[in-house]
């Protein structure tokens, strides 16, 4: 019988094996193996790429230009002569680092300022929730553009900005998430025990909201991915001649009624990853069994 | 309840007061101020103590802020950098053709949603359900700029059936305006569309499982009676404000459909005022459109209440 199960001796898992479990359950909806497969083929992509690309991507040939796709440039030429097949295949490269660490900041900071203020509570969390707020109340936009355009676009300004600005979303999700675990019995315990809060923070809430803090960070890797590429369109994102999809998207799109190629392929891979993240995010929510669709993407 | 509303209100004022400072000390601590980002090579001498004095940089900031801040709620802005106009001018045409656009997908949108919504949660897993999600995915997740260059693509380049760039002359009527904004509409609400059915399905799937509904299946009340009578009504309530909320995250695309677009509403101002370094305006453009933001919350609460019995007679709960 099952629940004849001897509970008590029995061992706890890796987290490595838990990790191959949740990768496991996403896998075997279609969805999440079609999102995984796409992301999985875009980070390999990613890394492999600067190796196999058949050309220069800088290279500026005059007597190339706007080359409809022939099995020489597989994806067509440019308006400079530039090859798109070379470029396509590279332009997802500072755009995933770029919001990789970005998230991961996010993570860190939005995690941590809302578990703080979901323990703390009283007055400090009321001034912090004000404060988020009114940030949230802000289009991301504005203040990216303003930022960057004062600043520089530059890595080293871009990830934290986009890190600041993807991560006051997660200091409600992480409040919220803390308030469901603070009137449980451990943690009135662990508080009689006398523990700090760093201590109970880190032992005791830490492990119960993780969750709902992944789920909420992979989702943010996604918008913020989207936020980035619409800076990149803007002219507001890399500078050229990086390759980089929003970019090529937005020097191709005044020409793209005789030259389509240049702009059908950077589209067809940033949705693709862009797509691939948020299948992955969905079904990341669904194997740790929480329901993210009712939530509104702030 | 009016207890209620009127908390709602204040803290709505109060974030709109805690916009105002961040916009003023962001703009205040970022390297560079107004005269010298605007002016840029030419930041010396004359020129820059000239535009330091029409600005009044030269006096402390919490007293400039002041000012502002008076004049702010007086509906003055002060004036722009680059063109010399009073900002109101310059907000004015912008702020109507915006909400042209605004209001026409959301028209469209919500209507749509709820539609959607109910299919795909009433035929949850079959066919409907399939395959109207998965187009929700692709519309949702596709970045604007990307939808609006295959839009401009797909039907004004190779079906030539709508005109592909925004010529918006001052004076025209809605109609001559139509064809103009049927496309940035389109790819407006697509998104909008997308979040908000996704939201109505899952909110009518939970209310579906609850126990009353169980209840009325078993009391053999009609499928579509109960539908109406008893599922939407409490699945639309909470719906309410996230819908709000996903119009209000939708600020920030709308700015990216307009640049594709290039029509002259308010989120081309934001890309010109910042490319042109115009500071001013980019403040006044975040007071704005944070109220819009906050206006918007405070209706769907206000809607929520209004809607639910329940909440009337709280005093003070939340």
């Amino acid at each position: 019988m099952e629940n004849s199960k001897d509970i008590f001796n029995e061992k706890p898992k890796s987290s490595f094996a838990k990790a191959f479990d949740v990768i496991s359950t996403m896998a075997s909806k279609p969805s999440g193996f079609i999102g995984l497969a796409i992301l999985v083929f875009h980070i390999i992509l990613a890394i492999t790429s600067p190796w196999f690309a058949p050309y220069d991507y800088k290279a500026i040939n005059p007597s190339l230009m706007l080359n409809a796709p022939s099995s020489e440039f597989w994806f067509g030429t440019d308006s400079l002569g530039r090859d798109v097949f070379t470029r396509t295949i590279l332009g997802g490269r500072t755009a995933l680092t770029i919001t990789f660490f970005g998230s991961i900041i996010a993570l860190l900071w939005g995690g941590l300022l809302g578990i703080f203020c979901g323990l703390v509570g009283g007055r400090i969390d009321d001034i912090v929730m004000r404060i988020v707020d009114a940030f949230l109340s802000i289009p991301w936009i504005l203040a990216m553009l303003l930022i960057v355009s004062l600043l520089g676009t530059t890595t080293e300004v871009l990830i934290p900005a986009l890190g600041f600005f993807y991560g006051k979303g997660i200091v409600r999700v992480a409040r919220a998430a803390t308030h469901d675990v603070i009137a449980k019995d451990f943690i009135v315990s662990a508080k009689a025990r006398g523990h700090s809060n760093l201590s109970i923070i880190w032992n005791e809430i830490l492990p119960n909201v993780r969750d709902a803090i992944l789920v909420e960070g992979a989702m943010r890797w996604s918008w913020m991915l989207l936020g980035f590429s619409s800076l990149s369109f803007l002219g507001f994102g890399v500078s050229p001649p990086t390759p980089d999809w929003g970019l090529m998207i937005s020097n191709a799109r005044g020409l793209m009624s005789f030259a389509w190629w240049a702009v059908i392929a950077p589209i067809v891979g940033l949705s693709s990853l862009i797509i691939g993240i948020n299948l992955t995010a969905d079904a990341f929510a669904k194997a740790l069994g929480i329901d993210r669709s009712t939530k509104a993407p702030v | 309840m009016f207890f209620l509303i009127f908390k709602r209100f204040v803290l709505g004022l109060i974030t709109l007061f805690i916009v105002s400072l961040i916009t003023f000390i962001g703009v205040e601590i970022l390297p560079g101020d107004a005269c010298t980002s605007y002016l840029e090579r030419e930041a010396f001498g004359e020129a820059l103590a000239a535009c330091i004095k029409r600005l009044g940089l030269d006096v402390p900031a919490h007293e400039r802020y002041l000012s502002w801040a008076f004049n702010v709620i007086q509906g003055d802005f002060g004036y722009s950098l680059s063109g010399q106009m009073q900002i109101n001018e310059v907000l004015g045409p912008r702020i109507k053709n915006s909400l042209v656009l605004a209001s026409a997908a959301i028209i469209i949108g919500i209507p749509l949603a709820l539609i959607l919504g109910i299919i795909t949660a009433l035929w949850r897993d079959k066919m409907p359900d399939i395959i109207i999600s998965t187009v929700a995915i692709f519309s949702m997740t596709i970045p604007e700029f990307i939808s609006a260059t295959l839009l401009i693509l797909i039907v004004a380049i190779w079906l030539e059936w709508l005109p592909g760039i925004v010529i918006v002359p001052t004076d025209v009527t809605f109609f001559e305006l139509l064809p103009n904004i049927i496309l940035p509409v389109i790819a407006i609400a697509m998104i909008m569309t997308a979040h908000m059915a996704r939201m109505v399905r899952s909110s009518v799937i939970q209310v579906m499982a609850s126990d009353y509904i169980q209840m009325a299946i078993l009391k053999g009340v009609p499928y579509w009676k109960m539908v109406f009578k008893h599922v939407l009504p409490n699945a639309l309530l909470p719906a309410i404000n996230v819908v709000a909320l996903t119009i209000a995250w939708l600020l920030g695309g709308v700015v990216v459909t307009e640049v594709v677009f290039n029509y002259p509403g308010l989120g081309r101002l934001v890309i010109e005022s910042i490319s042109n370094r115009d500071l001013p305006v980019v403040q006044a453009l975040g007071i704005i459109l944070a109220s819009i933001y906050v206006s918007i919350n405070f209706i769907a609460d206000l809607l929520t209440l209004m809607l639910n019995p329940r909440l009337k007679t709280l005093q003070t709960r939340k």
